[in-house]
């Protein structure tokens, strides 16, 4: 079997992260996370229990609301969603995810799309898992420029869900609420504590010599390149054929 | 119910109305941009519900906006809306920046002709922050503490949206796409273009009558085969996604967008 390559990491890393829950919903253009929550099913199923119910935005096969875009939202208030994903153009370290553009509001310099729900989604999803592949100082920064949703609340703001992990294409970093601040959990094959430090434009606690993120193993690996390449290529067929390009360059 | 085309439904829009369109895939009525780019009307106040594509740049490149609310504006897979992100630059826009729950509890605030809805979360933003008509208030119905945000009521003068059915009373199909509904709710005028319109009443098969929106909130009605190209329309076909990338190229400048926005081939093949 080829070795495990650095996406097929992320698609493992964050079926651990969602290990337990119920329901999870997932961007339309998110495949890594759409991946990630189709394996822990795979997995779930392959030992007999139950897996996750998933919900894809704008798809047809993987949407169950009938009730129009607001029922994510609602579905969300009453509890029913146990896990999401938040990208950002800047995220900082205090958890704070900024999706409306870099420099003065409102003029930014750099506009991105908008805020879309995440500063409702924040608020009410227990396990908010940030992802961003790429690892910059642009990206990672000190401080956002605008907060689209805020990392964690004053005392007495009701708040039921929040980040509870940040997953890089370098690594991956646990959210601490009450710091509030991230720890570096473990670092990527390929990559090193020094680069990470050199990528991010915040500070964050760290072992002396982390330690490398878990890779699959090989009923996990297979569950992923058989029936979850399957079922990924329903919904995001050039994400599928590409994965499977590239492990046919690395089975080679 | 009188039979229209979308070039007649563009007279309902008169400078300084509040105008709602969907999201881009729950039925864009992309067949009424042109015929609302021709009737002219500026200073359109727009309201993206919850947020807003290809119809809301091209009428920012018309020249036609004078504020987008919404949750964000982008070409999907094809990348930022080049006219919005031109206009934010300039600041020839106003920006009321939302979140997606946000514009949904407005509408809904005036479906039930409420002045405000009060929604979670947005505390610490700076959503909030920017939002003068957002309101915070202390939960009324505990001791103490739990501040919440209401939302005032979203009242759009004109929505606009496409589906694949009407029929000739006007009775509109809208299946599972409700958010057309609510934005019908809160709207005055509210104006539907169809793929096509069937003889049959729509509201006389009870299993496909709780997807009708009926004829009580629909001002006009007309008809427009391929009316959401190139974005698909649920049920009927897929987004034209090289037609969305080649609009995202051309109307990077002002001038590509003018030559994109003059070709004769803003119909679909």
């Amino acid at each position: 079997m080829a070795d495990v390559l650095p996406r097929e990491v992320l698609i493992c890393t964050i079926a651990r992260l969602l290990d337990g829950v119920r329901h999870v919903a997932v961007g339309a253009s998110s495949p890594i996370p759409a991946a990630g929550a189709m394996l822990l099913r795979a997995v779930k199923e392959a030992g007999g229990a139950i897996g996750p119910r998933i919900s894809i935005l704008g798809s047809v096969e993987h949407n169950f609301f009938t009730n129009g875009s607001a029922e994510l939202f609602d579905c969300a208030g009453q509890g029913r969603i146990d896990a999401f994903f938040l990208g950002g153009g800047q995220i900082d370290g205090f958890g704070n995810v900024n999706l409306v553009g870099a420099g003065d509001y409102p003029r930014s310099s750099v506009r991105w799309p908008g805020s879309f729900g995440s500063a409702y989604l924040y608020f009410v999803v227990p396990r908010v898992i940030l992802f961003r592949e790429e690892h910059t100082p642009r990206v990672f920064v000190e401080k956002v420029d605008f907060i689209s949703a805020p990392g964690v609340s004053e005392d007495g703001v009701f708040r039921s869900g929040g980040p509870i992990a940040l997953l890089t294409g370098k690594g991956l970093f646990r959210f601490d609420k009450t710091r509030p601040g991230f720890e570096l959990e473990s670092v990527h094959p390929g990559h090193d504590l020094a680069e990470i430090k050199e990528a991010t434009g915040f500070r964050f606690a760290h072992d002396a010599e982390p330690r490398q993120t878990a890779l699959p193993d090989r009923s996990t690996l297979e569950l992923l390149r058989g029936r979850v390449f399957d079922e990924l290529a329903e919904t995001y067929p050039e994400f599928a054929a590409q994965m499977r390009r590239d492990l046919g360059t690395v089975d080679a | 119910m009188v039979l229209s085309e979308p070039r007649v439904l563009a007279k309902h829009i008169e400078p300084g109305m509040r105008v709602a369109l969907p999201v881009d895939y729950a039925g864009v009525s992309m067949a009424m941009t042109r015929a609302i780019i021709e009737q002219g009307a500026g200073h359109l106040d727009l309201v993206c519900v919850p947020t807003g594509g290809l119809q809301v740049d091209q009428l920012i490149g018309a020249g036609l906006v004078r504020s987008v609310e919404t949750s964000a504006v982008s070409l999907g897979e094809a990348g930022g809306a080049p006219r919005f992100n031109a206009a934010v630059k300039e600041g020839a826009v106003r920006l009321i920046d939302a979140t997606c729950p946000a514009i949904h509890a407005g509408l809904m605030a005036a479906q039930k002709g409420s002045p405000f809805m009060p929604l979670r979360g947005l505390i610490g933003t700076d959503l909030l922050r920017h939002r003068d008509d957002w309101r915070v208030i202390d939960n009324p119905l505990v001791d103490g503490g739990d501040p919440i945000v209401l939302i005032p009521a979203i009242q759009p003068d004109v929505t606009i949206f496409h589906v694949p059915a009407a029929d000739r009373f006007g009775n509109v199909w809208i299946g599972r796409r409700r958010e057309l509904a609510a934005m019908a709710y809160a709207s005055r005028t509210v104006l539907v273009t169809a793929e096509r319109v069937v003889e049959k009443n729509l509201l006389a098969d009870e299993a496909s009558a709780a997807g009708v929106l009926p004829a009580l909130y629909v001002t006009a009605v007309a008809r427009a085969p391929k009316g959401a190209w190139p974005y698909g329309l649920w049920g009927e076909y897929p987004a034209d996604s090289a037609e969305i990338a080649r609009y995202a190229k051309a109307a990077r400048t002002a001038d590509g967008f003018s030559a994109y926005m003059a070709q004769a081939q803003m119909e679909p093949a």
